[in-house]
């Protein structure tokens, strides 16, 4: 279902109408677990604004769900954890808010890893979300709902997060289309902190033209995020043919589902066919990605966690007597066995006489890994590959096994580590019928041509 | 696979404020020490002579001019938010 369906719904019956419907068809499937509440009373009341022509706007009546990292009215914002089951902000994210200055109606917040520190959202503190395609797999993550309710056509498009492969992913495991724009593209403002140099906000939708949309209201530079860059993201009506393609060879090796890439070289002849070049390149650095990454995204959000303390908001234990025993069980309990884990490695890292060996050494490594992505650039327009080496794996597979998990973000972090704008467009189905996607990157602020390119070749 | 052991658990625990329970402790023992293992693969590349990246779009000291914003939220509404709240401000447990 795309943006341009649901307004012509709209202009046939109502907004009332489009956004009762999809809320009916929330919880008609509610044990895929994809939403953790609904906004269903501010949901109609925006609705019938929007019929009397109170609010008005490019997405006039069109439903959306946010990530639950995510601030917003309506119902709390939880970031699925318990540290914050119960937290009503007291503001709205700055892409919220620009959408809902478009007329969009957000009806319900989606399920994700809590805190976003996961790839399969089976880390959130209220169950895990099941894919869209096949429910005894994962959704992926930490997006997992936010990609699941697009893809079940709850609603045409849903917001998201991504540090480290957490919009590309999911949407790939659910064959919808996911946006990680450039970092500093779309304001963070609102949006619950796990690593700062890495996090970015982007869009799920059904097709690249329904990204490219969404993309254009919310991207923009905002005084309450000083990283914001300035305005730049403008959707291009097309991309000049001769397009210079480089395909990491370093993503299409053994390791990697043969369906997997047996569609991504499909998708290199569809490119072909519209008259791009594609070449075969060597990402060298992409080797260590992985473990930059690990090091740098934990030692920063031990950080940004540390915020969690039970007395300005959120959970508080009622077991402490002390101080220090209330920071210690009210942290407990309201994070889940991923966040405390990753929290500690960030101590682990940061502490003296270790960051030199881990996170010095990290954040040099990540300068190898840019500078090879910025050799690249000088030759080529975009790089391509899969988004992750297999289709949704079954719930429940990885758990036991951090590092396996780990391994799922193989091919998406490269990008976040460099602040690259990545998208993950559907490529195909596996043979038995998962989605697969392919990955495009780009260099900085190429995200509009990214998504030109994906449209050219689109539904073809 | 770095050999951490329990009382390197408890250390960490401590400095991230984390009061962990008997079970947990010897699950995380085994998990940090997995994750710790393999993000060592990079004491093997020579990063002599590289500068560290901290940030990537080379935005710095962005100013803003020095007035109060009124983004409409009160105190008393964030003093809803805290668990504990007394006279205006957060209560908090005895310090000393």
């Amino acid at each position: 279902m795309t943006i341009s369906e649901v307004k012509d719904k709209i202009k046939q019956s109502s907004a009332r109408q489009v956004v009762e419907e999809s809320i009916e068809l929330a919880k008609k499937y509610s044990d895929y677990n994809a939403l953790l509440s609904l906004t269903e009373e501010r949901a109609l009341q925006r609705a019938e604004d929007v019929d009397s022509g109170k609010i008005t706007g490019k997405l006039a009546g069109v439903p959306y769900v946010v990530k639950d990292n995510f601030l917003s009215f309506g119902s709390p914002s939880t970031a699925a954890s318990h540290m914050l089951e119960t937290f009503n902000a007291p503001l709205q994210a700055t892409a919220v808010e620009r959408l809902e200055a478009e007329g969009a109606i957000c009806i319900g917040k989606a399920n994700l890893d809590a805190f976003a520190h996961g790839g399969s959202t089976e880390n959130s503190a209220f169950g895990p979300t099941k894919n869209a395609i096949n429910p005894a797999c994962v959704a992926g993550g930490s997006s997992g709902g936010s990609a699941v309710v697009t893809a079940l056509n709850i609603v045409p498009f849903a917001l998201g997060s991504d540090t480290g492969g957490s919009i590309r992913q999911p949407a790939s495991y659910n064959g919808v289309v996911g946006v990680k724009p450039t970092y500093g593209t779309v304001s963070r403002y609102g949006v619950v902190a796990m690593a700062s140099s890495t996090d970015t906000i982007g869009s799920l939708t059904t097709n690249v033209e329904d990204a490219e949309m969404v993309m254009s209201i919310i991207a923009g530079r905002d005084a309450r995020d000083m990283t914001t860059l300035t305005d730049y993201f403008m959707p291009l009506d097309a991309v000049k043919p001769n397009q210079k393609i480089g395909l990491i060879k370093d993503f299409m090796t053994d390791g990697v589902e043969p369906d997997v890439r047996q569609k991504i070289r499909e998708y290199v002849t569809k490119l072909e066919a519209a008259g791009h070049i594609v070449e075969e390149v060597s990402l060298p650095m992409a080797e260590y990605a992985l473990a930059i990454y690990y090091i740098i995204v934990p030692a920063e959000l031990s950080s940004n966690l540390a915020r969690y303390d039970g007395l300005r908001y959120g959970h508080q234990t009622n077991k402490a007597k002390t101080l220090v025993e209330l920071y210690g069980l009210t942290r407990n309990e309201g994070f889940e066995t991923e966040n405390k884990r990753r929290i500690m490695i960030g101590s682990y890292v940061l502490s003296s006489g270790f960051f030199d060996a881990y996170y010095l050494q990290a954040q040099k490594a990540r300068t190898l890994l840019i500078n090879e992505f910025n050799n690249l650039f000088t030759k080529y327009d975009a790089l391509i590959g899969p988004v992750a080496p297999s289709t949704a794996f079954r719930l429940g597979e990885n758990t036991s096994d951090p590092i396996k998990m780990y391994l799922e973000d193989i091919m998406t972090v490269p990008a976040s580590l460099a602040g690259l704008p990545a998208i993950s467009v559907p490529a195909g189905k596996s043979s038995d019928g998962m989605p697969i996607g392919v990955q495009i990157i780009g260099p900085s602020k190429s995200d509009a041509k990214l998504l030109a390119l994906a449209r050219s070749v689109e539904n073809k | 696979m770095t050999e951490i052991t329990r009382d390197d658990v408890l250390r960490l625990a401590q400095l991230s404020s984390l009061e962990l329970s008997e079970a947990e402790i010897d699950k995380l023992r085994v998990d940090i020490g997995s994750i710790l293992g393999y993000v060592q693969q990079l004491a093997k590349l020579d990063t002599q002579g590289v500068e560290p990246t901290y940030q990537v779009t080379g935005l710095e000291n962005v100013w803003r001019d020095d007035e109060v914003v009124d983004y409409g939220i009160s105190r008393e509404q964030l003093l809803t938010l805290a668990p504990e709240a007394k006279d205006n401000q957060v209560k908090v447990p005895k310090v000393l």
